[in-house]
C-alpha cells in the first residue's frame, strides 16, 4: 500500500487520524437504503466501526408545503397536512384546524371535542404500534414483530377508512368541528378491537419483547439523551419524556378536553432507546384508557358547529401560534393571516425534524448498527422533515 | 397565571436592557399572541436572559418562523393641524396619508418553559434591515439549539443569514441552488431541471444560419393597429 507514488508519501500530507494508524471511512447512508426510514441520508464518518461524525442531509423529499399552502384556500390545506407524517394523518388535521380555530376564533362543539380525542389517540396507537414493529425491523429481528403490528394497525385502519373513506389519507377535520358524525356501532366495534385484539396484542408484544434478552442488550445503554439536551435542542413528544422530562401538551397546555380525562404521562429514567421504545408500549396502554374514557362519555350534539364557515374562510388580519402534542412530538402551526382567503404565511412546526437535531450526539462514539437503532427510536417521517 | 404577559415582559426587559430597542408588536387575531421586537445588537443577550432568569425560564424554543415582506403601500392616519379661519385655535384633521413601508425579513422565535410548564407562547421577533443587502440577524442556536435547523431552513428558503450560526447551509433546496423559494417575489423556473446540453449549442448554430423571421402580423384580425392604418 505504500508505495512511493500513493498520497501517503506526498509532501505535506497529514494522516486523517493518528491514533488509529488508518483513515476513516466517510460512509453516505441513504437516501435509498430501507433503514433510513425513507428518503434520509446520513453522512457518517467512521472510525473502524464507529461513529466519529455524522451530519445528516435532508430535502430529498422538499416540494415547498409553505409556498403550496400560500396559494390554497384555508379550507384547501387540510389534505396537504395528511401528506405530512402519513401514520398519524388525524392529529396532523387536528393541529392545522386547532390553529385555524385559534386565528378565527371559531368553537368546536363538545361531541366533535370527543370525537376528535378518540381519533388522535386512535392515531398515536396507530402510529407506535408501527414505529415498535419497525425499530425491531432495524435491530434485525425481520418482520415478525413487525407484522404483528402491522395486523393490528390493519384493523384499525379498517375502521378508519370506513370512516373517513381513506386509510391514511383521511381528511376529516373541519374548522369547527369534523367532517361527518360518527356511528354507534362504529364506536361500539373500536371498543370491542380495543378490549379483545388490541388488548391480547399488547399482551403478547410486551411478553415477545420488552424482556427479551437480545432487545435489552441492543438497546439498553445505547444512545443516551440525557434531560438538559433534550430541552435545549426542542425535542418534544415520547423522545423527551424518555429522557425523564415531564412535559406532555397534552397535560401542559389541556388543549380540546384533554383535561376531563383520566391518564398518566409515562416517564423514562434514562433516555436510551430502550427508554424510547418503552415509553411507546406504555402510551399505547394510556391512549387505550383515553379512548374508552372517551367512548364512555360522548354526548350527543353537533358533530361540526352550523355556524362554522369552512369555505371561503378569510380570518381577520393577524397570526396565532397553536400546537397538541402529536404522537411524534409537538406539532404546531404557525399561521399569519392577511385578511384574505389564502394564509399569508403558513408554518409547519415539524417534529420528526427537530427532533433529529440531537441525532449526531446521540450517535457519537457508537457503532454503525447502533446509529440505524438510534434512528428507528427517534421515529421520522420523511414527509413532515423535508415538508 | 405565574407567566409575564408581553407587556409586563417588555416593561421587566427594557428595566433591565436600558440600552435596548425594544418594541411591542401587537396582534390583532382573537389568539392575541403580541410579541416583542428585539434590536438585533441585543438579541442575544436578552434571549441569554429570558432562558437563564429564573423567574422565566423560558428554556424551550419550540418554532422559529421565516416572514418576508415585500415593500408595501399603507395608509396611515395622520393628525395635521390646520389652522383656524376665524382666529382661534388650530382644528386637528385626521387624514388618510399612504405611506411606503419599505420590505423587510424576519424571523419569529416561540418561547415555552418546560420547567414552570407555561402554556402560552412568548414570542420574539428579528427584523433585518432590508430584503436585499442587509439580511443578517443575529443567530438564536447559541441560546436554543433547537434553532439550529428552522434557522438553515429560513436561511435557505428565505434568504436571512443568521451571524453565529454554527452551522450555516441550505437544508432543504440543494447547494448550487440560488434563489429563495418562499419569498414573495421569487418566480418558478420553467424547468427546474433545465441543465446544458450540447444540443443547446447546436440550435444556437442553426439560429445563426437560419435567423428566425418575425411573425407576420395578422391582418384579419379587428382591432389591429396596423390594421387600422390599411384601412385608412
Amino acid at each position: 500500500m505504500n508505495s512511493a507514488n500513493d498520497i501517503f508519501s506526498q509532501p505535506g500530507f497529514q494522516p486523517v487520524h493518528d491514533d488509529f494508524h488508518g483513515d476513516l471511512l466517510e460512509l453516505s447512508i441513504g437516501p435509498h437504503h430501507p433503514s433510513t426510514h425513507g428518503v434520509f441520508r446520513m453522512n457518517a464518518t467512521l472510525d473502524g466501526e464507529v461513529v466519529v461524525k455524522l451530519k445528516p442531509v435532508f430535502g430529498y423529499l422538499h416540494r415547498n408545503h409553505e409556498k403550496l399552502a400560500e396559494q390554497n384556500s384555508y379550507l384547501a390545506s387540510i389534505p396537504y397536512t395528511d401528506r405530512l407524517d402519513y401514520l398519524s394523518s388525524l392529529t396532523n388535521n387536528w393541529a392545522y384546524v386547532h390553529a385555524v380555530e385559534k386565528l378565527a376564533g371559531l368553537a368546536v362543539p363538545e361531541r366533535a371535542e370527543y370525537l376528535r380525542v378518540i381519533l388522535g389517540e386512535l392515531a398515536r396507537l396507530i402510529n407506535h404500534c408501527c414505529l415498535v414493529g419497525f425499530l425491531l425491523n432495524d435491530l434485525g429481528t425481520s418482520f415478525t414483530p413487525l407484522l404483528y403490528s402491522l395486523r393490528e394497525r390493519e384493523r384499525m385502519l379498517d375502521l378508519i377508512e370506513e370512516l373517513t373513506g381513506s386509510r391514511m389519507m383521511c381528511n376529516f377535520m373541519r374548522f369547527g368541528g369534523l367532517r361527518t358524525d360518527v356511528s354507534a356501532d362504529w364506536l361500539a366495534r373500536l371498543e370491542h378491537f380495543l378490549d379483545h385484539q388490541f388488548a391480547r396484542y399488547l399482551r403478547e408484544q410486551d411478553a415477545l419483547l420488552t424482556g427479551n434478552e437480545i432487545l435489552l442488550a441492543r438497546l439498553q445503554h445505547v444512545g443516551i439523551l440525557s434531560p438538559k439536551l433534550a430541552v435545549q435542542a426542542g425535542i418534544t413528544g415520547p423522545m423527551l419524556r424518555a429522557s425523564g422530562v415531564d412535559y406532555d401538551i397534552r397535560k401542559v397546555d389541556q388543549y380540546g378536553i384533554y383535561d376531563r380525562f383520566d391518564f398518566r404521562v409515562p416517564l423514562g429514567d434514562h433516555g436510551d432507546t430502550y427508554d424510547r421504545y418503552m415509553m411507546r408500549m406504555l402510551e399505547m396502554h394510556e391512549s387505550v384508557k383515553i379512548i374508552k374514557q372517551a367512548i364512555r362519555d360522548l354526548p350527543v350534539g353537533d358533530f361540526l358547529d352550523p355556524k362554522a364557515k369552512n369555505r371561503g374562510l378569510r380570518p381577520k388580519a393577524g397570526s396565532c401560534y397553536a400546537r397538541i402534542e402529536g404522537p411524534k412530538g409537538e406539532i404546531g402551526f404557525h399561521l399569519v393571516s392577511d385578511g384574505s382567503a389564502n394564509p399569508y404565511r403558513y408554518r409547519v412546526r415539524p417534529p420528526s425534524l427537530i427532533n433529529l437535531t440531537v441525532l449526531e450526539d446521540m450517535c457519537l462514539g457508537r457503532t454503525l448498527a447502533d446509529t440505524i437503532v438510534i434512528l428507528g427510536s427517534v421515529d421520522i417521517v420523511l414527509g413532515e422533515v423535508d415538508r | 397565571m405565574p407567566f409575564l404577559s408581553p407587556e409586563n415582559l417588555l416593561a421587566l426587559l427594557a428595566e433591565k436592557f436600558p440600552s435596548a430597542r425594544l418594541e411591542l408588536v401587537a396582534d390583532t387575531s382573537p389568539a392575541a399572541q403580541h410579541g416583542i421586537l428585539l434590536d438585533p445588537a441585543h438579541a442575544v443577550t436578552v434571549a441569554t436572559f429570558l432562558r437563564d432568569d429564573p423567574a422565566l425560564r423560558l428554556d424551550f424554543c419550540s418554532n422559529v418562523t421565516g416572514l418576508d415582506w415585500p415593500d408595501q403601500e399603507i395608509s396611515v392616519t395622520e393628525k395635521i393641524p390646520q389652522p383656524d379661519p376665524a382666529g382661534g385655535p388650530d382644528r386637528i384633521v385626521e387624514k388618510k396619508v399612504k405611506q411606503l413601508r419599505p420590505g423587510f425579513l424576519e424571523a419569529v422565535y416561540h418561547l415555552y418553559s418546560v420547567e414552570k410548564k407555561s402554556s402560552a407562547p412568548v414570542v420574539l421577533h428579528l427584523r433585518t434591515a432590508n430584503r436585499a443587502n442587509a439580511t443578517t440577524v443575529p443567530s438564536l442556536t447559541p441560546v436554543w439549539r433547537s434553532c439550529e435547523f428552522q434557522e438553515r431552513e429560513i436561511f435557505d428558503l428565505f434568504g436571512i443569514a443568521f451571524s453565529g450560526h454554527p452551522d450555516l447551509r441550505r437544508l432543504l433546496m440543494w447547494d448550487s441552488f440560488a434563489d429563495h423559494p418562499m419569498r414573495k417575489d421569487y418566480v418558478e423556473p420553467d424547468d427546474y431541471e433545465w441543465e446544458p446540453t450540447p444540443h443547446d449549442t447546436v440550435l444556437a448554430k442553426a439560429q445563426t444560419h437560419y435567423p428566425v423571421t418575425p411573425p407576420v402580423p395578422d391582418k384579419t384580425s379587428r382591432g389591429d393597429a396596423e390594421h387600422a392604418e390599411v384601412k385608412s
